[in-house]
């Protein structure tokens, strides 16, 4: 989710594989996990890099549309709750890259591609949080969506791809519950909170229906990724099923959703409802969304001016376990 | 640009029930001491008794995959024995 | 794995509401003619902490690297609940239908009383931790000495909060010592640091007829009596991260405690008390 239009190496049938391929196909098949350092195409190693390194990316990006509340949560309890859960924002990517490790790539390789916009990062980031209703808005939706993706790649194929996922999603229930309270509280309050309610609604409806990328019909990579079970879902399948979720959970907190064609549909037992731009949506990840430059500049500038603080620790590493050793020599 | 990547180590902790050290994930850190002290903010919020070991990815040596039949097989029945590292909430699934 | 809390909230949510529900008896609570001074007395150290722990927030985010921005937050996270337990006694000791949002949110300026050392801005991430690391000092010897407090729910405090305070003391002073004796040009802004720093350290020691009338009543001890204490720890830290202590007054910028801030603090509040201002009456 906070992954999307990953490119996915090639598909092939299982009559053109090669031996190895076969084999290590039909252990997906059998639901086995795949671990570090065991053989797999490299397909499957390049195209896990991009989505894990994606999802990354996506998880301290995305530190900072609601980071830039914080300091004016209105509440000290909001503040905390609000600080925790940007923190496991940090916590998330650091599994995630540590995940990525695994597969032969650094932090800091993965980091550089990030600043060079070599990677992305998902195109929710990119908007604004413009009231304090938007912390509620982004709790809801964009953790809610993106959870709808999270809680299937639990089962994923790659062993610690896995286990991040399981340890992320023990988190991030937490994460949709504190924003739908706020939700209910702006709801539930003044006139003004109200409207910031609907405000914050209207504005992250459609991005968040981006979240799952674009539809089937032009989604070029998902066979193969399916096949590897490194992608669990079609699109348009999580889409429908957040649109499902989402739309009685705004009625009961009387919001109203931005979008006239909405209907339930007695014959599909689901929500008909219309799609996001999705002209905006290549826009945003070519770079014109309403924050991109921001963002990127945050974590370019983060980056940058943390260099003399990693440097000054390393360098005292090094001279600490060299006044270590020669204090062994000395002994000896 | 920094000169230097901080190594990774791999993070081991033992929780409150008198339990064995268990692999959780890993992290970078310039050297030991301060892999403890990151471990510590990363993974157990600093909650008390827990004890952690740190050790420099690199120096892991692991069993050779082809080995995963023979060396692996005979501990089948041995639940115990099973590398289930994470606990599945069970809340996993719903909002 | 063995189930590890993500988050700690709850659990300071739970103390402040049990501190502030009254469990244990304190009849320091009672004394009128105390009051005043017991009230600005809990302001100082719920002041302190909220601010600090505001600036400290200020990070999340822009962290240098992932691990020191997850380990900041959880500082900060540490002061905003010490804030709940401080803020939340000093609105009880009032007895003015005032919650611990209230004083932190819809105070102005003058009747802030936190020390100026934790007003100043963050600066690079060294003078973060360079001031963390001076005020950690302080703090941790505060709240030892407070553990013998006469009044049963400040020593209830303390004894909680200093348990997360040593450990930052001990991350700090580690990190202090590090980039100190890391590279020359870490070296350098360690020392700018401190010798930006270092006038307002001396706040934390200069007593007033505040203190004196709490230090009387045996809640807390005589700032003065802390100084030796904080300038063993801060001499013994300081030399040993090859980092020279400034050839000026410690002691040169005070006020803080009495309501006279920096032009920072005004600042902070605009940011930080925007909502409850702009929509008083709301309930977030």
């Amino acid at each position: 989710m906070y992954a999307q239009m990953v490119k996915s190496e090639g598909m092939k049938s299982l009559e053109d594989m090669t031996p190895e391929e076969r084999a290590f196909q039909e252990r997906i098949d059998r639901g086995e996990k795949i671990e570090p350092k065991e053989w797999m195409p490299e397909g499957y190693r390049k195209t896990l890099i991009r989505q894990i390194g994606q999802h990354a990316h996506s998880e301290i990006v995305g530190q900072l549309p609601e980071g830039n509340w914080v300091t004016r949560a209105p509440t000290l309890e909001r503040k905390a709750i609000l600080l925790a859960k940007v923190q496991d924002e940090a916590g998330h990517g650091l599994y995630l890259y540590s995940a990525a490790e695994t597969l032969g790539v650094s932090r800091d390789e993965l980091m550089e591609k990030l600043h060079s916009g070599a990677m992305k990062y998902s195109s929710i980031f990119n908007y604004p949080t413009l009231t304090w209703a938007d912390m509620g808005a982004v709790g809801w939706l964009v953790d809610g969506a993106a959870i709808m993706n999270q809680v299937p790649l639990q089962r994923t194929s790659y062993g610690p791809y896995s286990r991040a996922m399981i340890r992320i999603c023990k988190e991030e229930s937490f994460h949709q519950r504190q924003g739908y309270a706020i939700m209910m509280k702006m709801a539930q309050g003044t006139p003004e909170q109200r409207e910031m309610a609907q405000d914050a609604f209207n504005r992250f409806w459609f991005p968040a229906l981006m979240m799952f990328g674009p539809s089937d019909k032009d989604s070029v990579h998902s066979a193969q990724s399916m096949a590897w079970k490194i992608k669990m879902n079609t699109n348009d399948e999580l889409r429908q099923k957040f649109v499902d979720e989402t739309v009685p959970q705004a009625e009961f907190l009387g919001l109203t959703v931005p979008d006239e064609t909405l209907r339930w549909n007695e014959a599909r037992g689901h929500y008909d409802f219309a799609e996001p731009d999705w002209d905006e949506f290549f826009e945003v990840i070519k770079g014109n969304g309403p924050c991109n430059e921001e963002r990127l500049e945050a974590r370019r500038s983060a980056w940058d001016r943390g260099a003399w603080f990693r440097d000054g620790l390393s360098a005292y590493a090094e001279k600490a376990a060299a006044r270590r050793a020669a204090a062994r020599v000395a002994a000896e | 640009m920094s000169r230097k990547e901080w190594p990774l180590w791999e993070i081991f902790i033992r929780g409150q029930h008198g339990l064995n050290h268990r692999h959780v994930g890993s992290l970078h850190a310039p050297d030991a001491e301060m892999a403890i002290n990151n471990a510590r903010d990363v993974y157990t919020r600093r909650k008390e008794g827990v004890s952690i070991w740190v050790v420099p990815s690199a120096q892991i040596t692991a069993s050779a995959p082809s080995d995963k039949g023979p060396l692996f097989d005979p501990a089948e029945s041995k639940v115990y024995r099973h590398p289930t590292f994470y606990d599945i909430p069970e809340d996993v699934g719903h909002m | 794995m063995p189930s590890l809390p993500d988050v700690m909230i709850p659990e300071v949510a739970d103390l402040a509401r049990r501190a502030a529900s009254g469990q244990t008896a304190d009849p320091h609570l009672e004394d009128v003619a105390l009051k005043p001074a017991f009230f600005d007395w809990l302001c100082r150290m719920g002041d302190s902490t909220l601010i600090l722990g505001h600036r400290l927030s200020e990070w999340c985010g822009h962290g240098p690297v992932l691990e020191e921005d997850i380990a900041l937050a959880n500082t900060a996270l540490d002061f905003i609940g010490q804030t709940q337990l401080w803020l939340g006694l000093a609105a009880e000791v009032e007895a003015q239908g005032r919650s611990a949002d209230d004083l932190a949110f819809l105070r102005d300026a003058m009747k802030f009383r936190n020390v100026k050392l934790v007003e100043l801005p963050n600066g690079d991430i060294g003078q973060t931790l360079m001031r963390g690391f001076l005020f950690d000092a302080w703090h941790f010897e505060m709240l030892t000495a407070l553990g013998n407090s006469t009044s049963p729910r400040v020593a209830e405090i303390a004894a909680k909060a200093v348990k997360e305070v040593s450990y930052h003391l001990e991350r700090s002073s580690d990190l202090v010592v590090r980039l100190g004796d890391g590279t020359e040009q870490s070296h350098e802004r360690m020392q700018a640091a401190l010798d930006y720093l270092w006038p307002y350290t001396g706040e934390m020691f200069a007593g007033d007829a505040i203190d004196r009338a709490v230090t009387e009543a045996g809640i807390a001890p005589d700032p003065a009596a802390l100084l030796p204490l904080w300038q063993r720890t801060v001499t013994e830290v300081l030399a040993e991260a090859t980092l020279q202590v400034p050839d000026r007054r410690f002691d040169a910028q005070h006020g803080g405690k009495q309501g006279r801030h920096t032009e920072h603090l005004g600042y902070i509040l605009a940011q930080m008390q925007f909502l409850q201002r702009a929509y008083p009456g709301a309930s977030w």
